[in-house]
Order: C-alpha cells, then structure tokens, then sequence
C-alpha cells in the first residue's frame, strides 16, 4: 500500500493532527513495531508501512486519548473493529483521533518466509500475489498467500468500520474465511486427545503476558493477575494446570469483547495457537446466542452484558456436538 | 488394606435459596455425603470463573453451583448472567479435554431441601465414577 507515509507526512504538516501514531522499524526490517511521530523529521526517519505491519494499533490509542490535541492513527480492518470496541467500552475518545482507514489484504509472517527454505533476507517488497525478497545469496519470490500470519490467512471482514479517511477501497466482510475450522477439528477430536493437545500447546508457555498486554480487549488498569498474593504469577516448572488456568481465564475476560484480531497468537514467542480459545467462546457465543461481532458497531449489547429468559442451561454443554466425555 | 478414595466437592450456594435449601434438607434429616464442602456466595452470578478453576487446583474432584432458578433471583437478574457464563465457561473446559461431568449447575430454591440432598448424592456419585481430578490440579497449589 503506497501512500501510507506520505499521509503521516501530509496530516502532520496540515496541523489536522498533533502527532501520528504509526509503525517503524524495530530491530530487525520484519519486525514493524508501534511508534508515535510528532514531527516529520521523525516520520521520514522512522516511519515504515510495508507487509510486516501486522501490529494493531488500536491498544495505543487508550495512551494517545489522553494527551492533548488529536492523534492521527492508521488502521487496518481488523484494528477497527478493536477501535470501535474500545469507543464502545469508553477507553477511547472519539474526537482525539484522525483516522485513516487503511485498506489491507493480509500481513505477512517472517516465519513462514523462513519456513519456506529463504535464509538471510534482507528486504521484502510486494508486487501483487507474489513477495520479492532479496536475501544475501540473491533475489527470491513466493506467493504472499503462503507467508501470510496466522490471522490474515483466516481473514474475517476487509470491511473498515470507523474511519475519517480512506486509503484504498473500502471492503466487504468475508463470509467463507474458514476461521472456526481448526476449532472443529479440535471439537471433534475425544476429550483425551484434545486434553493431550492443549497440555502440549500450554505447557510450552513462559508466562512473558505478551498475549495479555498486547490484547485490545485486555485494557484494565490492573490485571487479575499482576496479583502476587496469587502465588501463581510465575511459570511453573512441571507441566501443571497454572497455564491452563491463565489462558482460560485471559481468554474468558475477553468473551464478547474480542474482535478476533489475532494479535494474542502473532506475538506468541513461543508459537502458541491462542486465538483458537478466542475463537472457541465466538464460536459458543455465536451457536447459542446469537451471531455478534464485537466491535461491528456502538449500539449492540456484548452477549456476556445481556440474556434472555429462554437461554439455554448450562447442561446443554454435555449434549452439544464433538466426542463424549 | 483397600482404602476408599472419597471425592472432594464444592458447592457453591447462593445466599438466598440453596444455602437455606441445604439448610432445610439439615433440618428435614436428609442424609447427603460429607464431602460436599459448602460456600457460600451472595448470589450465583459472584461466582467467578477463577474460583471454579481454583477449586480445581486445590483438589477439589467437582465443583457444582448452586442458585435460584431462573426468574426467582434476590437482585432480579443475577443467575441469568451465572447462566451464560457458566455455559461458555464448561464448553471451553470440555473443549480443554477436562472431564464434562466435573462441573455443573443446579437450580435449588430455599424450599427444595429434598432436591439438594437428592443432587449432591447424584453429583457424588458422578463424580466418584469419573475417579481423582488429574487433569487440572496444580501441584504447587496443594499443601
């Protein structure tokens, strides 16, 4: 998407905003990181849109609504649903921000570029379908659907839901993103195999709380469990249910409220598919009460906020689809 | 020497209806097991999920709530909200792979001491059936 910083650059110089809140260049060319500009000098240092920007940046917006003036902010897709989530949930200002609508068709994933046999990159460029990548042995290409991360592959709306500005077309949601396929594989799977999965996939956890503090959903000034008192605010040495429980419950607070934007499992250092847990109470939620996209608009009630008198018991858990345990 | 493992529950009973409804089943002489160990909670809808998890943790074999039945709570709407939360939370304890039959929730009014006595046998017995907790217990949790 060309044009990105050349907005950054125009929004500063017109005083349309104070400062912009973009992406820049972390340590390594593939690791785009959030930053915040507040003059053009830093912007045409620093500031750098291209296939790895897969950050989203609406949790930084809670930090920008409350400093003075208007903070112009770029976002894809999926970091406007998280947008309009924390409009909904007063975390965010409305008025303090600019934003730009960013048009996206997925970010891509250094892993799977390496995963593909390309050592030694040193820059990557997009030229429609296919990612030209130049290492230091010379120039490769791949097909971009094959390096995309995680969350773009199973892309679920290309539509922007809140914005000023618009960079790019403006996109439809996409029914047959196949997101919940992996969740029914798993649901189909018996009580034991899924235990033996999730025992593998949890236990792998170093307990970093990168998932927790790069959710959008995940915005309490205290967490639960910064609690020392807990006892169990460490990693613990054997393969025990700690991991479980963190996960369960990091990823029950965000029930209704997560937009599935798929950072939880992006920043995972250790690989961990923690969006399927996410996807799994979407799921739930979706089956029994209702299809709800958070974060799709201001008006409607998250469904762990409401009820009806005729929901369903909880014993209905024991009869509903998967293997029997 | 056989020793006989004898499961550990957790009832948590809302205030208002099951905790006077096991008192009533006291009352009324009606025998349940002595290992149903009894918190009470102000209403269905403070249980949080972390609890349930922590009385896993801690060995407890099973964890049942107990409320009033929908439309009858003390703050209007309280287990109406205990309903959702506890659906969505045993569906991803299943989808987990934890045992389905560990968990569970039961409507108990304060003049159903009959149904509590009658539950907590059932419960028990589901529970001794499925055996020791093995999948969620945390050693270091454990004195």
């Amino acid at each position: 998407m060309q044009g990105v910083k050349e907005k950054a650059l125009e929004l500063l110089a017109s005083g349309k905003a104070q400062r912009v809140l973009g992406w820049k260049t972390g340590e390594f060319f593939y690791d785009l990181t959030p930053g915040v500009f507040e003059s053009a000098e830093e912007v045409e240092r620093e500031f750098e849109y291209g296939v790895f920007a897969g950050a989203n940046l609406s949790k930084y917006c809670i930090a920008e609504s409350k400093k003075d003036g208007v903070t112009a902010v770029f976002l894809k897709p999926c970091d406007a649903y998280s947008f309009v989530q924390l409009l909904k949930e007063y975390k965010v200002k409305r008025e303090k921000f600019y934003i730009v609508g960013v048009q996206c068709d997925g970010m891509c994933d250094m892993e799977k570029i390496r995963a593909a046999g390309i050592s030694g990159a040193t820059a990557v460029s997009e030229d429609g379908d296919t990612l030209k990548i130049s290492t230091i042995y010379g120039e490769e290409t791949m097909k971009k659907s094959d390096a995309l991360l995680l969350k773009c592959k199973t892309c679920k709306s290309k539509k922007l839901v809140i914005f000023d500005e618009l960079l790019g077309e403006q996109g439809e949601d996409c029914p047959e993103s196949h997101r919940f396929d992996e969740v029914e594989r798993l649901e189909r799977l018996s009580p034991e195999e899924r235990f033996s999965f999730w025992r593998g996939e949890l236990s792998r956890c170093i307990r970093c709380n990168a998932c927790r503090n790069v959710c959008p959903a995940c915005t309490c000034e205290t967490c639960v469990f910064d609690n020392h008192n807990l006892g169990t605010d460490n990693k613990a040495a054997a393969s025990d249910f700690e991991e479980n429980f963190f996960h369960i419950i990091r990823a029950f607070h965000v029930t209704s409220r997560c937009t599935d934007c798929g950072e939880c499992s992006r920043v995972c250092p250790q690989h961990i598919p923690l969006h399927l847990l996410n996807r799994k109470f979407i799921k739930d939620t979706n089956e029994l009460y209702g299809a709800y996209q958070a974060g799709a608009d201001l008006e409607s009630r998250p469904p762990l906020m409401d009820f009806r008198k005729d929901d369903c018991e909880p014993s209905v858990v024991y009869e509903r689809g998967g293997a029997k345990g | 020497m056989q020793v006989t493992w004898k499961p550990t529950i957790v009832a948590f009973c809302c205030n208002w209806c099951s905790y006077a409804g096991a008192d009533l089943s006291g009352t009324n002489r009606l025998q349940y097991p002595a290992n149903v160990k009894i918190i009470r909670i102000p209403c269905s809808c403070r249980l949080n999920p972390m609890f349930i998890l922590r009385a896993f943790q801690k060995g407890a074999d099973g964890v049942i709530l107990c409320g009033c039945h929908p439309g009858d709570c003390h703050y209007t709407t309280g287990n109406y909200y205990a309903r959702r939360r506890m659906t969505l939370l045993f569906s991803m304890l299943d989808f987990l792979g934890i045992e389905k039959g560990r968990t569970r929730v039961e409507w108990v009014s304060a003049a159903e001491g009959a149904k509590f006595a009658a539950t907590m046998n059932e419960f028990v017995k589901t529970i001794t059936e499925l055996g020791e907790n093995r999948r969620l217990e945390d050693l270091r949790c454990k004195e």
